[in-house]
């Protein structure tokens, strides 16, 4: 198929990897920020490709991973109460919250439905006026402008059955906040193409100075990442740190014009929680105080609700780069996807879900050793 | 940032302890409620081999027994409806025993307020799949529940096929070095069903690909070849039905991911969906597992049939004693294909 198949040939790959191994001195740690990059490396074997030259880090880029506890206790909370329709995309039902998930709500008789678009989610409040409808708006900048005009309609209309439990963040100041950390070991880092689909990439500008780190915005499919690696790679050796663009076939430097002025329209930033890495200064949107009556956490009186996670599982450190899941003592032993510790085992592109699902023996493996150890 | 991180998550409560869409999605879940409550509350020697259908004899007949429900919806869809559904289903799994299939039941548990022409419509169509199936409905059952607590339409139906003398066919039979065939392309009856949920709105031109497959099965054992095993491909895909196989086989299965057809809208619908074909229900599709000095042959007479024109080796069985499959991907690595929890999600983006 085409924009698949030629992104996903072997000959080329081969070539890039040729020309990474030729650039690279010493080894150098990426971090890519962005699920879908994730779900491919692991899923096409790019990190064990580049064993040895380059090691990938798999940082924050699973918006369902990083959606904090008491998020979820809200959303659990919201989609009990008779009467609601809760609306949300499909890999968020399974995210344990501090008591059970969405997909036990929805059995024990809650309306829990699983919809596209936020724009799908306004036609169920449109059809059902007697019940209150509560979209779950979760992600990063790409699934805002949708969210964004899903608000945008709903108050033109005038809609009073419809609100929105916003839980939404951003990729730059996580970046940010990740090379401001005295941990920090990530040499360079491929930025999320979609997100910059919409953004651009000039807020990224001023964090590769700041931090002396190149920073590569790149696209999902194997022959993206590994282009992406090698331009990463070439700025390292050459002691450049810039902002690149690798993902020229949808990413412009200014980004979509219409999206980003929806998203100011509905949302400001706010300082966001981060599920296993704590608060964020300004690292997500929040209702602009003309939409609050919109905003489901006032609606049903759950703004409050806190919830303490426990100290059972790493996630935390995963999602900084810290461990690799296979380095997590429960890591396909106690924490599964069944039975899962903490969210980046539950959604698809978590880290710990792309190792177990595509490296289960790999896994097996260090689970002995952890135990061994 | 803050620096006392809080670098944890929460233990969630261990196994759901009500039922779950996901415990019939075909996966983890689902294996996991047939392991721990039906095969250990049931077991007998024929449930054991937990194959598509039990086959015994009875007086100096093989017989296959298979039943199946369908919960389908919407009950119409692009290139079927329930009641094609519930009659090649059932026949389906009964060719996967190698069994003619030849009797069926049906039960049909209908929602008050149903209209009449619906129902004509589904019985329509279940009398023309029976006939093209060669097999006679020959007992049934009616209930109506209250409005609400049904979907329109529930059919059950249960069959009973002829097993030929010396056709033995089950996962037990599977031997290293087997090569697995797949019958046709992959995902075409997820896709048609997803594209006419009122929830999604996307147009594909897909139709589901509900076919009966004995005539294909009943030519190869007219061949004697020498099929080992049978599966047909439904909810959960090819990537489900290689799982129940490894573990019911105790064997390894490598794929070629290069090698499975998928047709280009299916792989663009599931591209905009987040999707693996898969792991993609199809209703007219299904894996023999053939000695290789039988391969050559079967691929010729499967390809002389237009249900599985596209038929060709996409695997072979490694070794006894793990149970996993791997795929090889376009790039040349290896990795797990594993079973699913519950249902396939829709990602987030």
């Amino acid at each position: 198929m085409k924009y698949v198949d030629e992104y996903r040939d072997a000959r080329a790959a081969r070539e890039l990897m040729r020309a990474i191994r030729a650039a690279v001195t010493r080894p150098w740690k990426i971090m890519e920020v962005c699920g879908g990059q994730t779900h491919a490396i692991v899923r096409f074997g790019i990190d064990e490709m580049l064993s040895g030259q380059v090691t990938l880090i798999h940082g924050p880029g699973c918006p369902v991973c990083v959606t904090p506890l008491e998020t979820l206790d809200k959303a659990i909370a919201i989609a009990s109460r008779p009467g609601v329709i809760l609306c949300s995309f499909g890999d968020m039902l399974r995210v344990p919250g501090s008591d059970g998930d969405l997909f036990a709500v929805k059995s024990r008789g809650g309306d829990v439905r699983v919809v596209y678009s936020p724009l799908d989610a306004l036609a169920v409040a449109r059809a059902n006026p007697a019940r209150e409808v509560v979209f779950f708006a979760v992600g990063f900048e790409t699934t805002a402008p949708a969210n964004a005009m899903a608000a945008y309609q709903a108050r033109r209309l005038g809609m009073r059955n419809f609100s929105i439990l916003v839980s939404q963040v951003l990729v730059p100041p996580a970046i940010e906040a990740i090379l401001s950390s005295p941990d920090c070991q990530v040499d360079a880092f491929l930025a999320a193409g979609h997100v910059c689909t919409i953004m651009g990439v000039e807020e990224y500008v001023p964090i590769a100075e700041k931090h002396r780190a190149p920073i590569v915005v790149a696209g999902f499919e194997p022959l993206d990442i590994l282009q992406g690696v090698h331009m990463c790679v070439r700025q390292l050796e050459e002691g450049r740190a810039q902002v690149e663009n690798q993902y020229t076939r949808s990413v412009r430097a200014d980004g979509n014009r219409q999206a980003r002025k929806m998203i100011r329209e509905v949302f400001q930033v706010v300082s966001r929680k981060w599920r296993g890495i704590g608060e964020i200064q300004h690292s997500g949107l929040g209702l602009r105080p003309e939409y609050a009556t919109l905003d489901a956490e006032k609606r049903f009186g759950v703004e409050s609700m806190v919830a303490d996670e426990s100290h059972e599982c790493v996630s935390g450190l995963i999602l900084q780069g810290l461990k690799k899941p296979v380095e997590c003592p429960a890591f396909g032993t106690r924490c599964t996807p069944e039975t899962p510790l903490g969210a980046t085992m539950v959604s698809s592109e978590g880290a710990c879900a792309a190792y177990f699902r595509y490296r289960r023996e790999a896994a097996a493996a260090a689970a002995r050793i952890n135990q061994r150890t | 940032m803050s620096h006392d991180f809080r670098l944890n998550c929460p233990v969630p409560a261990a196994g759901p302890a009500t039922i779950q869409i996901g415990h019939g999605g075909g996966g983890r879940m689902m294996r996991s409620l047939l392991d721990r409550l039906f095969f250990p509350a049931f077991s007998n020697e024929r449930l054991d081999t937990k194959h598509d259908s039990a086959v015994m004899r009875i007086g100096a007949q093989r017989v296959a027994f298979t039943t199946d429900s369908y919960v389908v919806s919407p009950l119409f869809f692009p290139g079927g409806d329930i009641g094609k559904l519930a009659v090649y289903g059932t026949v389906n799994d009964l060719a996967m025993a190698g069994a003619r299939p030849a009797y069926l039941s049906a039960g049909f548990i209908l929602e008050e307020g149903l209209p009449i022409k619906t129902l004509e419509a589904v019985v329509g169509s279940m009398r023309d799949a029976a006939r093209v199936a060669g097999v006679e409905l020959v007992t049934g059952d009616t209930k109506v529940v209250d409005r609400g607590k049904g979907d329109g339409i529930f059919v059950n139906t249960a069959g009973l096929g002829i097993v030929p003398n010396g056709v033995e066919i089950s996962p037990q039979r599977i031997r290293p070095g087997d090569a697995v065939v797949l019958s046709g392309d992959l995902g075409r009856h997820g896709i048609a069903i997803m594209s006419v949920r009122a929830s999604l709105g996307f147009e594909t031109a897909i139709e589901s690909d509900c076919a009966p497959l004995w005539q294909p099965v009943s030519t190869l054992l007219g061949a004697e070849i020498a099929i080992h095993c049978l599966r047909d491909l439904t909810r959960g895909g090819l990537a489900s039905a290689l799982n129940e196989i490894a573990l019911d086989a105790s064997v390894s299965i490598t794929i070629e991911e290069t090698s499975v057809p998928v047709c280009e809208p299916v792989v663009a619908a599931c591209e905009v969906l987040g999707l693996d074909p898969l792991y993609v229900a199809n209703e007219g599709r299904f894996v023999a597992f053939i000695p290789p000095q039988h391969v050559e042959r079967a691929l010729e007479i499967l390809r002389e049939n237009a249900l599985t024109a596209d038929a060709r080796v996409i695997g072979v069985v490694d070794d006894r004693g793990q149970s996993v499959v791997r795929a090889r991907g376009p790039l040349g690595n290896l990795r797990i294909v594993d079973l699913l929890s519950g249902e396939q999600l829709p990602r987030i983006c």
